[in-house]
């Protein structure tokens, strides 16, 4: 009966697993009943259930762990199954302890207690779910999605291929009709540097604080790609955070706006026909963009590469299969390999630590100042412009494309009926889904 | 004296909340044109009557298109 129950996930199933199960319910439920982001949140919630099942080996990786130096086993406290934390003893040598260098369980044992080992020999076979730095602490993936984040993630294949997907469903034609609200979404990727330097502060390191960062930038794919470059082990956290506030851009941005404007500013009317943007400007958008940026911030190029190249199947007019995949059936197959992966990217011994409440509330603070310095910025903008704009588009640079130029169409109608702001607000905001791009290689050179 | 009232960016017609004849207030709510996924409500400009309307549900608009003319 004992020897059964040790075969099922129960022994190694604790609070934390409970609460992550819990949590990952909580976001199928909101995406169920709320209708918020279902297309993110059913997978992640579903990835999350998924990885907090002991033993159920999706997210395993195998390391092995070896002789630090050379001496004899003077006692083995761990057995085959056991579970450990992170410094965990796993072998006592008359030489000193070799610990676990990441939390797991032990897999199989190769030395026994009395035996002598050299330097550099296996002690035992050990499985984890944490993504490790590979130079400092070598692990092959063994699980389903453990392959599939190893091989789509962190190989940097999925989050640039998003990008194209993105890309083909984006019209620049508003950012191009009225270039100066590119100013806008560059404006806002102050919030990336705050947080930065706010993470910094806290007891970050670079690399974790630019990752942190980059959540202000608000996309996705840029936030799971410079993380999975610079800081994997935080992964979980930086990605829940940003689909979570995009997700939550319409509770976000509202009270942001209203404490940095009037009732007047906010009121202020733009005039609805924008300038008609020719399938020439278009065309040569995509191409002179990809050139320009990656010139001068080489490290973009994945990203800012891929959103274009989506972006030209879009509006050359000659790529219409291209196009309409990138739109419908290839988006929806990486969504799945990449929502999945990050979902399972979650167990709880990574999670629950006191360091994500951290990134979580960084990363709030991150939106919230990029979304005000593009409000800054277009009232100092209107200091000098003849026809003024209404500075609550300043906040759509942001990105969290489209939904946040939505929330500031919603907000200026509230003041003025007459008044159609989204047109308007979906300049800054593809200019900032590009600005998040530069911002996140402009981390990716310096750190990377 | 006639007023009309365009599309103030590209979508779809997907609601026509009033007919030819109708009367209607400043702010009265005349049609539903969905861009970007977002229904977005286009409102009387003044009170009036509705004289004409341009387009049916489903149509596709481009932006500044005429859609209704009141009077």
């Amino acid at each position: 009966m004992l020897l059964g129950l040790l075969e099922t996930g129960f022994p190694l199933f604790y609070w934390g697993n409970a609460l992550m199960i819990v949590i990952g319910l909580g976001f199928i439920y909101l995406a169920i009943a709320k209708k918020m982001e279902p297309l993110l949140l059913v997978p992640i919630g579903f990835g999350m259930i998924l990885v907090n099942l002991p033993l159920g080996g999706m997210m395993d990786y195998e390391m092995t762990l070896k002789a630090p130096q050379a001496g004899i086993v003077m006692e083995v406290p761990m057995h085959e199954g056991d579970a450990f934390e992170k410094g965990g003893v796993i072998y006592k040598l008359d030489t000193g302890e070799v610990t676990a260098p990441v939390f797991g369980r032990v897999d199989s044992l190769k030395v026994s207690q009395g035996q002598s080992v050299e330097k550099g020999q296996p002690l035992a076979s050990l499985i984890t779910m944490e993504q490790t730095n590979q130079a400092e602490v070598p692990t092959h993936p063994v699980g389903l999605f453990s392959r599939i984040f190893k091989f789509g993630v962190m190989w940097q294949i999925l989050p640039p291929l998003m990008f194209l997907c993105l890309g083909a469903l984006t019209d620049f034609g508003p950012m191009l009709a009225n270039p100066k609200t590119m100013l806008l979404g560059a404006a806002a990727q102050f919030g990336v540097y705050l947080a930065f330097f706010l993470a910094l502060i806290v007891g970050f390191s670079m690399t974790e604080a630019a990752s942190i960062g980059i959540i202000g930038g608000a996309e996705g794919p840029t936030t799971i790609y410079v993380t999975s470059l610079l800081a994997p082990h935080i992964i979980g956290a930086t990605a829940v955070a940003c689909y979570s506030y995009m997700a939550l851009v319409p509770i976000i941005l509202p009270p942001v706006i209203r404490l940095l404007t009037t009732k007047e500013e906010r009121g202020i009317y733009m005039k609805p026909s924008l300038r008609k943007v020719s399938k020439l400007e278009k065309i040569l958008f995509p191409l002179i963009t990809t050139i320009v940026v990656i010139l001068i911030v080489p490290s973009s190029a994945p990203l800012i590469g891929c959103f274009m190249v989506g972006n030209l199947f879009n509006e050359c007019g000659v790529t219409e299969r291209l196009n309409k995949t990138a739109q419908t059936t290839f988006i929806d197959i990486i969504t799945i390999f990449l929502t999945l992966a990050i979902g399972a990217s979650m167990p709880a011994q990574i999670f629950l630590q006191s360091r994500t409440l951290l990134i979580l509330i960084l990363g709030v603070i991150s939106f919230a100042s990029a979304a005000a310095a593009g409000v800054i910025l277009a009232k100092i903008m209107n200091l000098f412009l003849k026809e003024k704009i209404n500075p609550m588009i300043g906040a759509a640079g942001v990105s969290a494309v489209p939904m946040s130029a939505r929330v500031v169409q919603v907000m200026g109608q509230k003041e003025n009926k007459q008044n159609f702001l989204l047109m308007h607000a979906m300049g800054p905001n593809v200019a900032g889904a590009i600005g998040a791009a530069i911002a996140g290689g402009v981390f990716l050179g310096i750190l990377g | 004296m006639s007023v009309e009232i365009s599309a103030p960016m590209p979508g779809s017609i997907v609601g026509i909340l009033v007919k030819v004849g109708d009367e209607v207030k400043e702010n009265d709510e005349l049609i539903t044109l969905e861009a970007m996924k977002m229904e977005n409500p286009i409102f009387a400009p003044s009170d009036g009557m509705v004289k004409e309307i341009r387009v049916k549900e489903k149509d596709s608009v481009e932006a500044g298109q005429l859609l209704i003319v009141m009077e």
